[in-house]
């Protein structure tokens, strides 16, 4: 204990992935809880340059954004490997990893955040890069294959994170009948033992995507 | 495997594109160039990159890449001999951080800067020189960012040590300055020297002209 450090927040989907990769791999580690609204000294030192969690503290040494320590994780411990080991298979992980964070997080924000003309709009735009996910998916239980893998982890969010942003953002976009695949990807994700201890409780979620939800709006309406 | 045939879509004048250029050389990699016209796609690039429909993409064999982080570290990891990335994981997550550092933060503060106007010009330069600091700093004394070698973070890098510095010259403001980047420039002119990188440049005079048609009354930014 004391040699593998993790910095982050309960309710935070990007330090929910690296606490799944930790624990997936077998690694002890402490976990710190942030409170973002008053930094700690220790975060502002070990991520000087953008101040956020997670951060991964190995021997002292860190490592910030959650995809990189995903893969930081991956090469220091080999049990339970988390990306293939084809060149080529990892380059599609990846790319479908950056596509994830970019296109289908955005699109579902937007589609959070949007309000009256524009909610259906923003709906429909989120369901576009869901569709690609949901093609991703077909023939296999998890992204990874049989088990759990880095996409798995990049995506996990779509469970209980997305659920209850639909809730607080009044739409529908992760429906059985329109992913049906996803929807039972969703499922099987969030029952596996590894996954489940690191689920926030959805109490947690709905407070800070409440607040999320308020925040995200009084920007786009100052936006010039 | 790694004979197979390597063909790269890409633009002349695309920082992106020159990236998996510049990977492949390093590499000593032969390939097909295929350039592009972006505003008629080839069939073959909406074949091939049917999710974003963008270059650079990487054909190897049968094999489709798209993104340039993705091709560089495909590269790597295909081709042996020289690295590109670090082998060891803490100074290859370090080298992944400040190359999303520059794409994510960096390119688009700076393009902002050179696309403002009046008032806000001057928030937008300072907003980006401040992570040029931040590059400066990382920099240190050594050569490259890869230390006496290029590597991932030089380049990804390879906006600022060129492009940069004609949109500069074209909308007269003052990012990437001796006074102010000094080792920041000094690698800047180690980088495009280099043997690898040297090749993979568009010509000035090309690019001043494009950067003054598209920077002459715009305010939007196109690079």
């Amino acid at each position: 204990m004391g040699e593998v450090k993790l910095l982050g927040t309960t309710q935070s989907f990007p330090c929910a992935r690296i606490q799944w990769a930790l624990k997936l791999k077998g690694v002890e580690y402490e976990f710190i809880e942030e409170d973002l609204g008053n930094k700690s000294s220790l975060l502002r030192k070990y991520n000087p340059v953008h101040k956020k969690v997670p951060v991964l503290v190995h021997h002292d040494k860190p490592i910030a954004e959650s995809l990189v320590i995903l893969e930081y994780i991956d090469e220091t411990w080999k049990d339970n490997p988390l990306l293939p080991q084809d060149p080529y298979d990892k380059a599609v992980a990846r790319f479908w990893a950056k596509f994830a964070d970019e296109k289908v997080l955005i699109a579902v924000w937007g589609a959070f955040t949007a309000e009256g003309e524009e909610k259906e709009k923003a709906i429909k735009s989120a369901l576009e890069p869901l569709a690609y996910l949901e093609q991703q998916i077909e023939g296999k239980k998890f992204f990874g294959g049989e088990k759990i893998g880095y996409f798995d982890l990049v995506v996990g969010w779509l469970s209980q994170w997305l659920n209850v942003m639909e809730e607080v953002g009044g739409m529908k976009l992760l429906e059985a009948e329109r992913f049906p695949l996803l929807h039972e990807w969703g499922q099987n994700f969030i029952q596996a033992p590894a996954i489940r201890e690191c689920i926030p409780p959805r109490e947690k979620l709905v407070e800070y995507f409440h607040f999320s939800l308020t925040y995200g709006r009084s920007l786009a309406a100052n936006k010039p | 495997m790694a004979e197979e045939e390597v063909k790269l879509y890409g633009t002349w004048r695309s920082p992106y594109s020159r990236r998996v250029e510049i990977a492949l050389k390093l590499k000593g990699v032969q390939h097909k160039y295929y350039e592009e016209d972006l505003t008629n796609k080839s069939p073959a690039l909406l074949k091939y990159n049917p999710v974003h429909k963008k270059i650079p993409v990487l054909v190897h064999g049968e094999k489709v890449i798209a993104e340039s982080h993705v091709i560089l570290e495909y590269i790597d990891e295909t081709w042996k001999g020289y690295n590109i990335l670090p082998k060891d994981p803490c100074e290859k997550a370090k080298a992944r951080f400040w190359a999303r550092f520059i794409d994510e933060k960096c390119i688009p503060a700076l393009k902002k800067a050179c696309a403002s106007i009046a008032e806000e010009r001057e928030k937008a330069v300072e907003e980006a020189c401040e992570l040029l600091q931040l590059l400066e700093d990382e920099l240190k004394h050594k050569k490259y960012f890869g230390g006496d070698c290029i590597g991932l973070v030089d380049i990804v890098a390879n906006f600022i040590s060129h492009w940069l510095k004609v949109v500069q010259e074209v909308v007269g403001v003052e990012l990437l300055t001796i006074k102010k980047f000094p080792r920041l420039c000094e690698w800047s002119e180690h980088f495009v020297c280099h043997h690898a990188v040297k090749d993979c440049l568009p010509p000035k005079e090309k690019l001043l002209a494009v950067f003054h048609s598209h920077y002459g009354s715009a305010t939007t930014s196109k690079c």
